[in-house]
This record gives structure tokens, C-alpha cells and sequence, in this order.
């Protein structure tokens, strides 16, 4: 195409004028109209495009040039490699799980009587910051279960299923105890009809319920020939007054410490200690056993996923991405979901087409242009994404979350670096990643003419 | 043949019925999932420091006294915030305005217009859409050096209208080019002026679209960060930059930064909320930015 445009290159080209002598004042004055926006364009966007190119070939203080050694740099260092890979992250999988969730809301919700609501709600993170999504983000990723949502959320289902121990951390007081697996078992065998005492330590205060007893030193009459007596109490009174591996009467029993009997390796008994710390393994073939305190007693508490830890940051922050995004793929793709013609999938089931073959063969295909243009247009935005990876990964954890927009502001003006060379080579790397949705934004529009 | 029809639809609608059961529940378990996080933010940012530091916001539903205004009191007497916010719409409004403005002009002599070159420079701005802001950084804060405005509203302001620009022509063209061409020319042949053409025919017949970028501007603008962050000083700073800043300490200041995050995030939301038609048809129009 020709700087003049010849006919047909403009959609709806406007009529010739209906005067000829008016035609150069018309021009001038319709030009006149266009000066403004395009002086600003030129000196703020299309003139910065040239600059940085210009400017990636000098060093960071633009004294010096060096050739493409901002680009070397940019393709070795570790930082910025981090952040090209993390981009690679980002532009593979953010688009494509928006994309897909956006599709899944608007079929879903295409036969919902109040769906208005339910897309308004999806919707509604469209319109906050970047930063105040980073804020709420923040909050929801806490480490802490008592504090974050999302792991507050889990610890919720994993404790449900693998509750904590009562007692986690502490430790069987008499050496020779045997620990493996978090379980401890006892150094020698144990009769049945003996009395059996396990004394332990390092259980903190506040984990001694309070049905706790003094522990009862000596086992309750009724001791018979096919089970184990014991008591499992805490060797240890504050202040120093007992005496270890003796049962002090101000040492409290461990109520709901299991003890286990075995034989050969496979457990032939257990019980749960009572208030009082006392517990009886009954049923058991007269004989030698070793008794084992289970690894459940010591189960620690679960205690939350690092989502912004090193390792599950991006994966983290693309989820708050997608949580703003999806509304935005729901809302293009239920515009053209609502555009298929009704009778194309009518026609589908009256031939016997169930729900999802009329979804898989019928409306995604009809759909394709249009997933096409929300997909390009999150990986555009995906691109460039900044904000969210600037605001919630805390401190050190942003050097593994980095992505190109981010580093490339962090080495030209954030952290006190100030290299514009490099910053200037990782933006024009960044354009020249958006030049082929460049190509086919043109491409449509001069289609779609 | 007729009565088997509606037959056969009524059991595809009783079917439906009962199949839409799991549906609605699904969707109501995504709709809390989507709201909650925000409405976790706005109960956090009720809640005294230490309440945020110890627990999570839902334990204030059991705990009701948590719940405090201090934090927005503090936040309304710290001239810090409320310079920032009013920063914010001093950036906001002259931004939204000018692409406005500029962008119509431009629109409707791309549309309508004609002079040589028009259709190749609109595909240039075309082209612009997908521009990176990462690109205008350097140079423009070299300029602005030149010019002495680096800090300044003006600086942030003139950025934001650069970076604007093209997706507002092209908005505001495409709905442009609709315009019924009989009504241009009536008022070409009653000898009215382009300019009169521009103010009194089409910039009301574009309303909609107009109304639909001027939100999305605002939008933009208000929820930026990156420019801000660039281009203004300590005394320019939008609140996004403001509260930024004070998440470098985020458990210690989250007193601050939830309330100011709130606040921040109020403004959209009431935009959103009253102009939401015209927010989707901007969305629908120009989903390629």
C-alpha cells in the first residue's frame, strides 16, 4: 500500500466531494483536525520507538556505543533470563486458562435466569487496579492458615482428612527410644502384665489439654495377664521440682496419646492414653511386645503453602491475573456466543447431537474468531504484564517472579539501577515480541475493512 | 406431528430444569470465589493492625468488635493519602478529557475527512495499538528532562495521552464511519463549517462511543501504576505510587494500604457500576488492546 491510498483501501470510503473547488480547503481543514493527536503520537510514541531502539546500542549512561552487547547481556544474565523464561510462563498458560474459563462461564451461564449477576460479579475485577487486585491478592496468599484465605481454605481440607497430632514436637523423655518416621519406639520389649512408664518432653504449655490429670503413677487394680498397663505423662514440672524419669504428682498424664503394642514388627494392640495419662492394650497373646508411640501424636499442624514463596509465585500471580481477566473472556466470548445463529445448534440436535458434541463441533468452531481475539489479546497483555508481579511477591521473591516489563523498569529506573541501555534492549525486545499482534490487528482490520 | 414437538420440548425443559440444579450451584461457588477476596480486603481493612496481624478477616464475623473506623480516619487525616488521591484525579480528568477531545478531532477527519495520506496514517495508528509503554519510558523521560517537567502532572498527563491515543482514534473512527453519510452532507450543503459538522452532528451521534472511552480512559488512568511510578515525584504521586510505597512493609502498614487500597478501588467500582453498558460495548468494540 501506497502512502497516497488508492480506492477500496479505506472501508466506507466517503463519498467524492460534492463541490470540486472546495476539494483543497476541505483537505486542509480535515487535516487541520488530525495535527494534534498525530504531534503527539509522533513525539510519544513513534519517536520513543526509534530512540530506544537507538539507545540499546549504547551503554547505560548512553556515553559509549557497544554494539549488541545489551542483547548479549539480555540473552545470559541470570536476572533477565529469569524473567524471559517466567514471561514464557505467563504467555503460555494466563491467556489460555482465561480464555478457557471465560468460555466455560459464558456457556454455563447462557441459560441462567440471573447470569447478569453472576457476570457482573466475574466481571467486576475488570474495572480495579492492577495494584488493588495486588493488595487483595496479598491478603488471600498468606502464608500463615490462620491469616490467608486460600490457605486458611486448604488447611481446612487437609486437616479434615489428616488431622494433627495432639502433641507435635515433643519427644519421649528416657534415652534409647528409637524415632523413625516421626513415630518413637521403645529400646527393649515389654511383658504383658508389666506396668509400663514413658515419660516425655518439649510439649509446650499450651498444648496440654485441659482435661489433663496428675498422672497416675501406678496401675489400676484389675491388671491382668493378656494386656499392657502404662501411663504416658510429661517428665517435666515447671520450675525443676520433679525428678526425671520419676512420675511427680504435679506431672500431668497425656490424655489422647495412642500407644502401640508390637510383635515382629505388625501392631497387635493399641490404645488411646485417658485423662490421667494411663492407657491399657488389651486383647494380646501373653508374650513380649515393644511399644511404639504413633507418628499421628506428633503430626504438626499444617502449616499453609508458600503461594508467594520462591517457588509457586508465578503460578500464584497468573491466578489473580486470570481472576481478572476471565470476565473480560466471558464477556467478548458470550457476545459471540449470543451472535451464532440459534437454528445452526438446533439443527445439530434435532440430528441427534448431544450437548457436548454440539459445544466440541458446532458452537467452538463458530466461536474460533472470536477465542482468537480474546486469546491475542491476553497474550498482548500478558506481555506487558508489570503491576501484579511488582506488588505481590514481598521482597527477595521478586527476583524469581520477574518478568520483562518488570525488569526492564527495575534496570532503568527501580532498585537504584539506572541502566538504560539494558532497559532500552529488554523494551525493544518487548516490542518486537507484540510485532506479530501488531500484524494481525492490521491484518483484520483491513479484512474486516 | 406439532403435539409430539412440544411434547418432546417440554421433557428437554423439564431436563433442563433438573440439569441446571449442579449448574447453579457451580456458578455460585465461582461467583463467592470471585467476590470474597475483594470483600476480604474491604472487612481487613476494618481491622486494627494487631487484629490483622494475629487472624484472618472472617474471624471478625465472630469477633464483631474488631471492626473499627479508625483506619479510614487516619487514612482521611494523613495529607499524604488524600494528596495522593487528589493527585490521582488531577492526572485522571485532563487525561480522560484531552484523549477525548483529540481523539474525536482526529477520529472524524479519518472517518470523514480527506486529505492525502489518511488512510495510511490511520493504519500507522493501527499499528500503535499493541505498542509496549516499556518503549515510550526512556525517551520521554529524557525529553521531559529537557523540558523541565520530569515530576510533573503535566509530564504524567501528556504520557498517558500519547499512550492513549491510538486506541481512542480508533474507537471513536470505526463508530464514526457509521454515521449516516446524509446527515454529514445536509450540513455541508447548508454551508456549515467541518468544525460545526464535528461539534454538532457527530460528536453527539457518538455519544455512546465517546461515553464508552471516557470511561475506559478514566479507568486506565486511574488504576496506572507504571507511568506514575516513572514520571511523577513525591509530591505528584498518585495513590496506586503511594501505596506502593508502603508495601515495601506490608504486615506493619496493612492499616494503611487496605484502607487506601479500598478507597482506591471505590472509584472504578462506582464508574463501573453506573456506566456498565457502555464499559462492555467499549470492551466489544476494541477487545484488541
Amino acid at each position: 500500500m501506497t502512502a497516497t491510498a488508492g480506492p477500496g483501501a479505506a472501508p466506507k470510503r466517503p463519498p467524492s466531494p460534492p463541490a470540486g473547488q472546495r476539494r483543497g480547503s476541505v483537505a486542509l481543514k480535515t487535516a487541520i483536525f488530525v495535527l494534534p493527536a498525530l504531534v503527539m503520537l509522533g513525539a510519544l510514541v513513534v519517536y520513543p520507538i526509534f530512540f530506544t531502539v537507538f539507545r540499546s546500542f549504547f551503554d547505560r549512561a548512553g556515553d559509549a556505543f557497544v554494539g549488541v552487547a545489551n542483547y548479549q547481556r539480555m540473552f545470559t544474565s541470570p536476572g533477565t533470563l529469569t524473567a524471559i523464561k517466567n514471561n514464557l510462563i505467563w504467555v503460555v498458560f494466563a491467556p489460555t486458562i482465561a480464555t478457557t474459563l471465560g468460555l466455560i462461564f459464558a456457556v454455563m451461564t447462557e441459560r441462567i435466569r440471573w447470569s447478569t449477576a453472576f457476570k457482573v460479579a466475574i466481571f467486576m475485577p475488570m474495572a480495579i487496579s492492577f495494584l488493588a487486585a495486588g493488595v487483595i491478592f496479598r491478603l488471600v496468599y498468606e502464608h500463615d492458615p490462620e491469616r490467608g484465605l486460600a490457605n486458611a481454605v486448604v488447611s481446612g481440607f487437609v486437616d479434615t482428612f489428616r488431622s494433627p497430632g495432639p502433641y507435635p514436637g515433643a519427644r519421649v523423655a528416657e534415652s534409647g527410644w528409637e524415632e523413625s518416621e516421626g513415630a518413637f519406639l521403645s529400646p527393649g520389649p515389654v511383658e504383658t502384665g508389666e506396668f509400663a512408664q514413658i515419660g516425655l518432653l518439649a510439649v509446650s504449655p499450651q498444648l496440654i489439654p485441659e482435661q489433663a490429670q496428675p498422672a497416675r503413677p501406678a496401675p489400676a487394680p484389675g491388671q491382668s495377664e493378656s494386656s499392657i498397663w502404662g501411663v504416658v505423662w510429661l517428665d517435666f514440672s515447671p520450675g525443676g521440682a520433679g525428678e526425671p524419669g520419676v512420675i511427680d504428682p504435679r506431672e500431668p498424664g497425656l490424655p489422647r496419646m495412642r500407644v502401640e503394642a508390637l510383635q515382629d514388627g505388625e501392631v497387635a494392640g493399641a490404645a488411646a492414653a485417658g485423662d490421667d495419662g494411663s492407657f491399657v492394650i488389651e486383647g494380646l497373646d501373653p508374650g513380649s511386645y515393644r511399644l511404639r508411640l504413633a507418628a499421628s501424636n506428633f503430626r504438626e499442624p499444617f502449616g499453609g503453602i508458600p503461594w508467594i514463596g520462591p517457588t509457586l509465585v508465578t503460578p500464584s500471580v497468573i491466578g489473580s491475573f486470570v481472576w481478572i481477566w476471565a470476565g473480560f473472556a466471558m464477556v467478548v466470548i458470550g457476545a459471540g456466543l449470543a451472535a451464532i445463529p440459534r437454528d445452526v445448534m438446533e439443527a445439530a440436535r434435532v440430528d441427534g447431537a448431544t450437548e457436548w458434541q454440539v459445544f466440541r463441533r458446532v458452537t467452538v468452531p463458530l466461536l474460533m474468531p472470536v477465542l482468537l481475539v480474546v486469546m491475542v489479546t491476553l497474550m498482548i497483555n500478558v506481555l506487558k504484564i508489570f503491576d501484579l508481579v511488582l506488588v505481590i511477591p514481598g521482597g527477595a521473591v521478586q527476583d524469581d517472579a520477574t518478568v520483562i516489563a518488570l525488569e526492564m523498569w527495575r534496570q532503568s529506573f527501580g532498585g537504584g539501577g539506572s541502566d538504560f541501555g539494558l532497559g532500552s534492549a529488554l523494551a525493544v525486545f518487548l516490542f518486537v515480541l507484540v510485532i506479530p499482534a501488531m500484524a494481525f490487528n492490521l491484518r483484520r482490520f483491513r479484512l474486516e475493512g | 406431528m406439532a403435539s409430539n414437538r412440544r411434547a418432546g420440548s417440554t421433557t428437554a425443559r423439564l431436563i433442563k430444569l433438573v440439569g441446571k440444579g449442579p449448574v447453579q450451584a457451580v456458578l455460585v461457588v465461582l461467583a463467592l470465589l470471585w467476590l470474597v477476596p475483594t470483600f476480604g480486603l474491604f472487612v481487613a481493612s476494618l481491622r486494627g493492625v494487631q487484629d490483622n496481624a494475629q487472624s484472618g478477616w472472617w474471624t471478625a464475623f465472630a469477633d464483631p468488635e474488631q471492626l473499627t473506623l479508625d483506619n479510614y480516619r487516619n487514612l482521611l487525616g494523613n495529607p499524604d493519602m488524600t494528596g495522593a488521591f487528589w493527585n490521582t484525579v488531577a492526572i485522571t480528568i485532563p487525561t480522560t478529557l484531552l484523549v477525548v477531545l483529540l481523539a474525536a478531532l482526529a477520529a472524524y477527519a479519518f472517518a470523514w475527512g480527506r486529505f492525502p495520506g489518511r488512510d495510511a496514517l490511520f493504519l500507522v495508528v493501527v499499528g500503535l495499538l499493541v505498542v509496549p509503554i516499556q518503549v515510550g519510558l526512556i525517551p520521554v523521560a529524557r525529553l521531559y528532562g529537557q523540558l523541565g517537567i520530569f515530576g510533573s502532572i503535566v509530564g504524567v498527563v501528556l504520557f498517558h495521552v500519547g499512550f492513549g491515543l491510538p486506541f481512542a482514534i480508533f474507537l471513536l473512527r470505526n463508530f464514526f464511519v457509521g454515521i449516516p453519510r446524509e446527515l454529514l452532507e445536509a450540513s455541508r450543503i447548508d454551508g456549515a463549517s467541518e468544525w460545526t459538522i464535528f461539534s454538532r452532528v457527530v460528536l453527539p451521534l457518538g455519544t455512546p462511543a465517546i461515553a464508552s472511552l471516557a470511561i475506559f480512559q478514566f479507568l486506565w488512568v486511574w488504576n496506572d501504576l507504571l507511568v506514575a511510578l516513572v514520571f511523577s515525584n513525591a509530591q505528584t504521586r498518585p495513590l496506586t505510587v503511594t501505596i506502593r510505597e508502603q508495601m515495601r512493609a506490608f504486615g506493619s502498614n496493612i492499616n494503611v494500604i487496605a484502607p487506601a487500597a479500598f478507597l482506591s478501588l471505590v472509584v472504578p467500582l462506582i464508574v463501573f457500576f453506573a456506566f456498565q453498558r457502555y464499559f462492555v460495548q467499549g470492551l466489544l468494540a476494541g477487545s484488541q488492546k
